[in-house]
């Protein structure tokens, strides 16, 4: 028997964690979410900015954690880890520790009181030691959940039994030192694990000089350091003076790439990280000069090319290939670095701060976590997984996303986040839900026609707002304003009691509007909303107005002032709530089935994704045959059997119930959108079909470019590494002795048409010259190179194919290697390479039995049309464009179409099976609902004013307006709307208005200020 | 008497970046002055040229406009359109000989409160170094 629990544990909240556990909520799944830390978030919030983008990493993890923490199906367990896992898969019991937070976060509202009087500082771990914190703290400002925990190792109570001023201090008695560890049993379906990586810890390394010089920095410290949150404000400074460096020095490969600490793997993040981190210290300060020193510069990820560029040619970050040997430190505090080229020349160069690019490690526990889960780790401790299973751990049922199987980037954290989910989902037992059921049990009130009748509610928040600002006065104030009803203030307007208390005046006073001036509505608006929502009123006639984050906390010396502001607040808040109108969200019908484009590998495995957990799926594929650029792969690195593996995923998806093959077919056209898609194509003898379908996969692959350097195509010997790898599969090569083979990387690649690294081109030949050793031992290999990009565990296998005796030569754009006939009229000639030594500074002339060339991968002409039935857009490269390149990484910006493999860009056959997966799991997070909200906050259309400029139209980044053709006049699609009001400042016409924030709601709140201004109340 | 005179800017802040570094200025207790008036918008996008112009009528003597740094937008591209439709809000100013200075867009990120509390000091500074709205004595159109 097998009873399946809709639960899944995943185990630590890092972005991966938060993606997962978002991913499983919608689509109706509860979730334990299980932190080790007192915060979600991981370590994104460390972060200043990212990469390539230069996103500020708050703004976008923000909205993610607060969705997270309010999701009704999210259980957050802080401070808490994960023990044992017993019983079966679909029904696993976990014992997780709760440890005691000595805080009551019932009754803790974050006022921060008991963390000023705390009398014990600590080191700042969020801040990596570069601040202080106290012994009772958050984790860091923008914590969530907010509230405060107590660090047991440190309290004087706990540990010496003194002090208590926390416990006196505190307004709401949330202070319990009585608070013990608990253990608690979750019955889950699956489980995913997503514990991330610690930084390495350069502090062995005695020749940085780390400790020892005070400004020398790991690269997580001028993070923080660069952070605009940090403990230095966003102004770096030297440790020794305080003064700002002009001169800084990047040093690469810290922790990575490093036989002698056996850490013989890439980090993959670092080499992106200091081109960040050397281009935002540049933009803080413009004199700045910054040096990088590397091996080779892995920017192997989508337009991370364009961004090493740009650092190079456009900010002039000075990149040095070389090692360094040597660091002393000056009188000054400054730094004497000896590095050596490649040729072996040696220099010496001053900079006033050396950051340390340290790589990522597992983290501190791993082994003792997999052998409590029972879970096996691979040889450097990361958790153990294969080329075609890259997010199962060992055991069933148990699976692995974002760092903690390999290093990572925060787009591929995400992917294998989602992908993790696909996985987990299969051994649960889902129905189709409606998330509008059950939001109809509380009959909400008309209003419509009622004059306003509004309630304020001013919070004193203990002494947050009350400390400052006159309180009483405030609320006496709005009592007198019109329209105002009734109007009180109060302790705490978010405690349960309150909360009460509000619905309660709703129905003494008939109220029909609710303003709340307390804190800031980003965390708190939706709490009061559900509030007037259980008392019965539309949740939109609600407004908060901001008296502490933005007035009471930044006026503290000047009370009367922020009373002053407080009042104007207010006022502005009545004036607009008076305006309010009852906002509905509309469910829009989503259709279950899928349709996959593109019969790869990727679109194979996203279709099963879907099949699998019970939805029809029609896959499409323009060719005969399924399998795409697989066909051609033969070899993996961990020895497992790619053909195979293919046989395999085409037969599940042919036999598969659920899922439709559609070979040979050409799509015609796509209409609609999320939920409800129609799309024509031909098949195979030419007949039109029509299908329906809520969700689209884009998975339609790359090419092989097609190159015309290097003789290709006028020789039997001169072959692309696709062709090379079918070579070694047959066991077929050029007529004669193969005795010197050379193998030219980037061809193609990374040079103008191609500002793009294809990313697999360095492994794959590393894999194929390691396996035509092991059919012909003693041939000589060559590699003509730029840098070698072998990421991640690849790493280890360049290492290998060094120490048996491959020569590696380095070239650069403008001396590429040259190529030639010995015998100019044979098209069997033997070729001629003559490439540049920069070790031996000469040139070395090879004559080759064959040529290999790893060309690169082009995205498909075919994208273009494609992107325009869709309305998605391309990238300058004709790859698809996702809507986020760091957290929606497998979504466009139009919901319900997700792209997933080469589609979205280059990578391997691991990666493209993590993100097919994610694309089908984020699929369905739509599919799974049989209908969605639109949200409320939506434009409309006042069609008697609409002459059909279209200009709203173009401004749209959605494709939620258009101008109808037959009517002449912009239709809004509801589904589709995000709310930002773009389109309607753009109208010309005024016919356009943003629901929730109207043009009438706005011009009322600059009336209430101007009413004051002319009476000079101020 | 100068010395009295506390500006007011209306400010415009964007839900995703600007309102959330005002909020982080906030909890860090970074201190500005009480000129600021924070008014929630979903986008920067959503602040119409009107809007502006109609809080520069309504005696505000100083507009300020928070949005998301530039490729940083929660709506793709918002901050692009703002930022035209601020470029040409201005030079309407000034072609009207209205001082100009009186509106300010400003890039503040979600982590940037030390940065807004920063504008909020500069933009009152400066603000008040101009003085008063004039259209609070003047009488306009």
């Amino acid at each position: 028997m097998k009873n399946k629990k809709n639960s899944v544990l995943v185990l630590g909240a890092g972005i991966a964690g938060i993606q997962a556990s978002l991913d499983l909520a919608e689509m109706g799944v509860e979730v334990h979410l299980v932190e080790d830390t007192p915060t979600i978030g991981g370590r994104m919030p460390q972060l200043d900015k990212t990469f390539p983008t230069n996103d500020c990493s708050m703004c976008i993890l923000a909205p993610k954690m607060s969705e997270c923490v309010r999701h009704p199906l999210i259980t957050l367990h802080i401070m808490s880890s994960l023990k044992d896992i017993s019983g079966t898969p679909g029904n696993f019991i976990c014992s997780v520790i709760e440890r005691a937070k000595y805080v009551d976060p019932v009754k803790c509202v974050s006022c921060g009181l008991c963390e000023e009087k705390c009398p014990v500082k600590i080191e700042d771990e969020f801040d990596v030691g570069l601040r202080k914190t106290k012994a009772i703290s958050r984790y860091f400002l923008q914590s969530i959940p907010s509230e405060y925990t107590i660090n047991k190792d440190h309290c004087l109570y706990l540990t010496k039994g003194v002090c208590k001023l926390c416990s006196k201090v505190c307004p709401t008695g949330a202070i319990n030192y009585e608070d013990t560890d608990k253990e608690i049993e979750l019955n889950v379906g699956a489980v995913i694990l997503a514990t991330g990586i610690d930084p390495f810890d350069p502090i062995g390394f005695g020749q940085f000089g780390y400790h020892r010089y005070k400004n020398v920095v790991t690269s997580l410290e001028f993070e923080r350091m660069l952070s605009a949150s940090g403990p230095f404000g966003g102004h770096v400074e030297r440790a020794s003076d305080g003064l700002p460096p002009k001169r800084l020095a990047f040093i690469q490969c810290v922790g990575s790439r490093d036989i002698s600490i056996d850490r013989n793997y890439c980090s993959s993040a670092c080499c992106m990280f200091a081109i960040k981190q050397s281009i935002i210290a540049k933009e803080h300060n413009k004199e700045l000069e910054a040096t990088i020193f590397y091996m080779d510069i892995r920017a192997f990820g989508k337009d991370f090319d364009k961004y090493y560029d740009k650092a190079e040619n456009w900010y002039g970050v000075q990149f040095k290939r070389s090692k360094i040997s040597e660091i002393k430190e000056l009188p000054d505090g400054s730094l004497d670095l000896k590095y050596t080229y490649e040729n072996g020349d040696i220099q010496y160069e001053t900079f006033d701060m050396v950051v340390l690019s340290i790589g990522l490690q597992p983290r501190a526990g791993s082994r003792g976590l997999s052998e409590d889960l029972d879970i096996r780790l691979n040889r450097f401790e990361f958790c153990r997984t294969d080329t075609f299973h890259p997010l199962e751990t060992s055991r069933e049922g148990v699976f692995v996303c974002g760092a903690m199987s390999g290093p990572k980037d925060i787009p591929e954290s995400v992917i294998s986040a989602s992908g993790a989910v696909a996985n987990a989902v299969k051994y649960l037992e889902l129905e189709r839900y409606d998330p509008s059921v059950g939001s109809e049990d509380i009959k909400e009130k008309d209003v419509t026609g009622d004059r306003p009748r509004i309630g304020v509610f001013v919070c004193h928040c203990g002494i947050n707002i009350a400390g400052v600002v006159d309180v009483k006065d405030v609320a006496e104030f709005a009592s007198h304003l019109e329209n105002v009803e009734h109007s009180e203030d109060v302790m705490y307007a978010c405690s349960t009691d309150c909360l009460e208390t509000i619905k309660q005046r709703i129905e003494e006073h008939d109220l029909n509007r609710v303003v709340v001036a307390a804190c800031t509505p980003r965390t708190h608006e939706p709490l009061f909303r559900d509030t007037i929502s259980e008392a019965g009123l539309n949740p939109y006639l609600f407004e908060m107005a901001n008296i502490r984050d933005q007035c009471s906390w930044a006026h503290m010396n000047e009370p009367e002032m922020a009373t002053g502001k407080s009042r104007d607040l207010v006022e502005m808040g009545v004036s607009k709530a008076r305006g309010l109108v009852p906002l509905l969200r509309l469910p829009i019908n989503i259709d279950p089935e899928a349709l996959v484009i593109g019969g790869g590998l990727s679109g194979m495995t996203s279709a099963l994704a879907i099949g699998d957990a019970g939805h029809d799926v029609y896959l499409i594929e323009r060719e005969d045959v399924l399998g795409g650029n697989m066909r051609d792969i033969f070899f993996n690195f961990d020895g497992t059997d790619p053909q195979q593996f293919l046989a395999e995923t085409i037969e599940k998806v042919e036999n598969h119930d659920r899922i439709r093959v559609l070979p040979g077919s050409t799509i015609e056209e796509i209409t609609g959108f999320v939920g409800n898609f129609r799309t024509a194509f031909k098949d195979s003898t030419g007949k039109r079909e029509e299908l329906t379908h809520g969700a689209v996969i884009v998975a339609t692959g790359g090419n092989e470019h097609e190159t015309e350097e290097y003789l290709y195509g006028s020789s039997s010997r001169v072959v692309t590494q696709k062709e090379f790898e079918r070579m070694l599969h047959e066991e077929e090569f050029p007529p004669g002795k193969l005795k010197e083979v050379v193998m030219v990387q980037c061809v193609g690649s990374r040079e103008e048409g191609r500002m793009y690294c294809s990313r697999v081109c360095c492994s794959k030949a590393v894999k194929n010259a390691l396996e035509l050793r092991k059919r012909k031992s003693r041939v000589n290999i060559y590699f003509a190179y730029r840098d070698i990009r072998t990421y991640g565990f690849a790493e280890e296998y360049y290492s290998e194919l060094r120490d048996r005796g491959a020569l590696f030569f380095r070239y650069t754009l403008e001396n590429k290697p040259e190529v030639e006939k010995i015998r100019p009229d044979d098209p069997d000639s033997r070729i001629r390479v003559t490439v540049f030594d920069p070790v031996l500074e000469k040139d070395v002339v090879i004559d080759a039995d064959l040529l290999v060339l790893a060309t690169a991968i082009d995205a498909p002409e075919e994208n273009l049309e494609l992107a325009k039935m869709l309305k998605v857009p391309l990238n300058s490269d004709g790859l698809f464009l996702e809507a986020h390149v760091k957290l929606r990484p497998v979504d466009f910006a139009t919901e319900g179409i997700f792209v997933c493999g080469l589609a979205h860009g280059p990578k391997d056959m691991s990666e493209s099976i993590a993100q097919a997966k994610a694309a089908g799991s984020r699929a369905l997070t739509f599919l799974k609902k049989k209908s969605i909200l639109a949200e409320g906050t939506i434009c409309e259309v006042r069609t008697d004013r609409c002459s059909g400029c279209g200009y709203c139209e173009e401004v749209c980044a959605y494709t939620a307006i258009e101008v109808d053709p037959e009517e002449g006049v912009a239709v809004v699609n509801d589904a589709l709307c995000k709310g930002c009001g773009a389109c309607v400042s753009t109208c010309r016409c005024g016919a356009l208005d943003l629901r929730g924030f109207t043009n009438g709601q706005l011009f009322s709140v600059f009336d209430s200020l101007e009413i004051e201004a002319s009476e000079g109340i101020r | 008497m100068k010395k009295e005179f506390t500006p007011r800017i209306t400010s415009f802040l964007c839900k995703w970046c600007t309102y959330t570094g005002a909020d982080l200025a906030g909890t860090a207790r970074l201190q500005y002055p009480t000129s600021i008036i924070p008014i929630q918008v979903m986008c920067s996008s959503r602040v119409d040229p009107v809007f502006l112009i109609k809080a520069f009528l309504s005696g505000s003597d100083g507009v300020l406009i928070g949005g998301c740094h530039p490729g940083d937008c929660h709506y793709e591209t918002g901050n692009y359109h703002a930022r035209r439709r601020f470029a040409i809000v201005k030079s309407v100013f000034e072609s009207l000989g209205l001082e100009s200075q009186r509106l300010k867009l400003s890039w503040i990120s979600a982590s940037e409160g030390p940065k807004f509390a920063r504008v909020a000091n500069e933009y009152t500074e400066e603000i008040m170094e101009l003085g008063e709205n004039p259209t609070r004595k003047n009488i306009f159109l």
